[in-house]
């Protein structure tokens, strides 16, 4: 841990591992030292699930211009489907049906 | 130094040794075959883990008639890839520096306890580990020859300091215990040559026993073979610098 500079946001989906698919929990965002990329330091992703055990885990490691490149488009994207009327709301909770009387 | 003639053998095998708080952690361990007394090595793994460059990297220290231990600092966080044990603890902000600390007490108590050493252990790391033995030899009495290489985040700033890490290792520097090798790159981004001066002066105003080598054309992680950053002549003169500093502190036996 070099840098130390990493952040945690709890996400929905789904990975594909090296054991198949499974369901994601947290994404983890750093920047340090990658373990394949050819940089110094990278902007890395870790999609797991902490729950499931370390190797439960899809890693990304970009360069600074592809981490940027790749906001901007996810941001084109969500902007577009949101445009076009297709984002899809989040489905309810359990507990949040059960609060509202379902 | 090796010849044709001379018989050559060693142990290398998985081990669990007592780490902080009395917990059991596994450690990698080799050794050359024969009585001793050898000089001992722990051996600190780096950021990307307890991975295959650090088995090897023991295996290195054994066949230069080393007794080495490499504990696995991550053996909390689970069980999994060198990578994705790793990649959980970057999650969490890395390891706490104390019980890292406990950690190498417990390595070197483990070796001091052997019957074929020599009575010397000395404490080598590179990157997050080349930090933590420099913390290891100001915080852990015992260790007769500290290596740092490319440890970043000896000098933090103070916005740099977490529950985790709460003290700047650089400001332990009057309580460092042995001689000290630092092996740097002058393109290194952390520690920075800024960094590395700033150590050095901290070293020379306690009047501590250092030597440090900076290598020009050079970053971070140069001895890393399968890594970008390599550099092979760097590399080659590092070990050689390396070896010739803990044959003077740890070959000789203790009084």
């Amino acid at each position: 841990m070099c840098t130390m500079i990493v952040t945690q946001v709890n996400i929905e989906g789904s990975g594909k591992g090296a054991n198949g698919w499974f369901t994601l929990r947290e994404a983890n965002v750093s920047y340090d030292h990658p373990f394949d990329a050819p940089f110094e330091h990278a902007l890395n992703i870790d999609f797991v699930n902490e729950a499931l055990g370390p190797g439960a885990r899809v890693a990304v490691e970009l360069s600074v211009e592809a981490a940027r490149a790749l906001v901007a488009a996810i941001g084109s994207v969500l902007e577009r489907a949101e445009t076009g009327g297709y984002l899809e709301q989040p489905m309810p909770t359990a507990q949040e049906s059960r609060a509202a009387g379902d | 130094m090796y010849e044709t003639n001379m018989y050559e053998g060693m142990l290398a095998e998985t081990v669990a040794i007592p780490g902080f708080q009395g917990d059991l952690i596994n450690a990698y361990f080799a050794r050359p075959l024969g009585p001793g007394p050898f000089p001992g090595v722990v051996v600190i793994h780096h950021m990307p883990g307890w991975d295959e460059w650090y088995r090897e990297t023991t295996r290195k220290f054994a066949h230069h008639g080393y007794a080495a231990l490499s504990p696995n600092l991550y053996f909390r966080a689970g069980h999994g890839t060198p990578e994705d044990v790793a990649a959980k603890v970057r999650a969490a902000g890395g390891v706490s520096d104390e019980q890292v600390l406990g950690d190498l007490a417990g390595a070197l108590h483990y070796l001091r306890a052997l019957p074929f050493i020599n009575g010397k252990v000395g404490v080598f790391g590179t990157c997050s580990g080349g930090r933590q033995a420099f913390l290891a030899a100001c915080r852990v009495p015992g260790f007769d020859a500290a290596v740092d290489c490319w440890g970043g985040r000896v000098v933090m700033a103070s916005d740099q300091l977490t529950p985790m890490q709460p003290v700047a290792p650089i400001d332990y520097t009057n309580d460092l215990a042995c001689p000290l090798l630092g092996i740097f790159g002058e393109e290194d981004q952390n520690p920075t040559p800024d960094h590395v001066a700033q150590l050095e002066q901290e070293l020379k105003r306690h009047s501590k026993s250092y030597e440090f080598h900076m290598y020009p054309k050079a970053g971070h992680g140069f001895f890393y073979y399968d890594r970008p950053a390599y550099r092979q002549e760097q590399a080659v003169d590092g070990w050689k610098k390396l070896f010739a500093f803990l044959e003077k502190y740890l070959r000789t036996p203790a009084s």
